[in-house]
């Protein structure tokens, strides 16, 4: 049998969608790792995708400085992707991010669980916007 | 480890004197291992023969379906030992969040598509959620997974005493392919890594691929560069597109074998025996 590592098709499907919207995205695997995110993300996050390789659940949730509107540090297990998560519940948020280029953003998320065929706890995607609503 | 090919036309079946050397009846494989105990993937109309060669004392029987398509699970009614009591068949299938694979199946398997209901034949059926990850049966050690299909699509990997199988019948790994990422993010790459043979989807040429993105299946470059990543030892090309005559096969083999630079590759053909 071989044990080279597989990515669920759920995973690969939704990769592939992610990378043909216009829609910013990231998706976080059931660890909370991050996987990927999309193209259109970039600008957001201030980094291209492709020069970031899978980001562990320490890296992410603290490199781009979550904080509410308030500018209150939010912990990673706070996070609306992470909740969506853990909570298997949709998530909907306003916060600010500092992307890897320096510039503070804020951002409307909509995240909701990634549940596969099996019923098996896959992750989360997250769809987000630049805005200024509160 | 051998397996022996009934049916290797995919969609419908094709029976006819333009497809008689490649075959006409639709996807079914026998798989014996050593100690002759049987597994068969897929249900498609080849399923028929087979089952009226098998051995009558034969008790039990697995059968794994890829997928629900007519195409591999319309010999199902017409396989010899569910009318044999005592006879148990174990059917294994993907699983749906909604209707358990009896269910699925009984649509198919009862009136008015079908004269005799599931519960009045005489075989044993037992019918399973292919588990997700490795799991025996028998001798053998069975792998599913999932892959890029219409539908909940298994393919399928077995082993025996260190030979492996590889059957990804119905596959379209190239909707959802970027050279930009690893081979983890090919779609059936696990199943397919370094199996002695590889069972693929071939059911276009490249012409006719690109006018049925999205229909899931694989034209013969696709499947051939599909095996090279995943270094198998030899490619069958299968799930024969209905329509293609067995002269236009020879064309494609030879079409086949200019593109395998070193791999192994021949195209299914009903009767085959292939031994692992």
């Amino acid at each position: 049998m071989t044990d080279l590592p597989q990515q669920p098709i759920e995973m690969i499907l939704l990769r592939q969608l992610a990378e043909h919207l216009a829609i910013p995205m990231w998706v976080i695997d059931a660890e909370g790792d991050l996987v990927f995110f999309n193209e259109a993300a970039e600008p957001t996050l201030g980094v291209r995708a492709d020069d970031v390789d899978q980001m562990p659940y320490e890296t992410w949730t603290t490199s781009f400085a979550p904080r509410d509107l308030e500018g209150n540090a939010i912990a990673g297990d706070d996070l609306p992707s992470v909740k969506a998560l853990r909570e298997q519940k949709p998530q909907h948020d306003s916060l600010q991010i500092t992307g890897a280029d320096g510039v503070a953003r804020q951002i409307v998320i909509t995240a909701f669980p990634l549940t596969g065929g099996h019923g098996d706890v896959m992750g989360s995607v997250t769809m987000f916007w630049e805005s200024d609503e509160r | 480890m051998k397996a022996r090919l009934w049916g290797t036309r995919g969609s419908v079946a094709s029976a006819g004197p333009q497809t008689a050397r490649y075959g006409g009846n639709t996807a079914c494989v026998e798989v014996r291992g050593d100690d002759g105990t049987l597994l068969v993937l897929d249900a498609g109309t080849g399923i028929q023969r087979l089952g009226n060669e098998l051995e009558a004392d034969l008790h039990r029987i697995d059968i794994l379906l890829t997928h629900l398509h007519m195409d591999h699970i319309q010999g199902l009614g017409f396989f010899a030992p569910i009318f044999r009591r005592g006879c148990e068949i174990h059917v294994w299938g993907p699983p749906s969040p909604t209707l358990h694979l009896r269910a699925r199946l009984t649509r198919y398997l009862s009136p008015p598509l079908f004269p005799i209901r599931l519960r009045d034949l005489r075989a044993n059926f037992e019918f399973h959620d292919a588990p997700q990850g490795r799991f025996p049966i028998g001798p053998f050690t069975v792998e599913a997974d999932e892959v890029i299909h219409p539908g909940a699509t298994l393919g399928y990997r077995v082993s025996e005493n260190g030979r492996s199988l590889a059957y990804l019948s119905d596959h379209e790994p190239a909707l959802a392919a970027d050279g930009n990422r690893g081979p983890e993010w090919i779609s059936g790459m696990g199943l397919a890594r370094d199996a002695d043979i590889l069972i693929h989807d071939a059911q276009y040429t490249q012409a006719e691929r690109e006018e049925r993105l999205g229909w899931g299946h694989s034209s013969v470059p696709e499947a051939i560069d599909f095996a090279q990543t995943a270094g198998v030892g030899q490619l069958v090309l299968f799930h024969h597109d209905p329509t293609r005559t067995d002269h236009q096969m020879d064309l494609l083999v030879a079409e086949a074998e200019g593109l395998a630079d070193g791999l192994a590759v021949t195209a299914a053909r009903e009767g085959d025996v292939l031994v692992l």
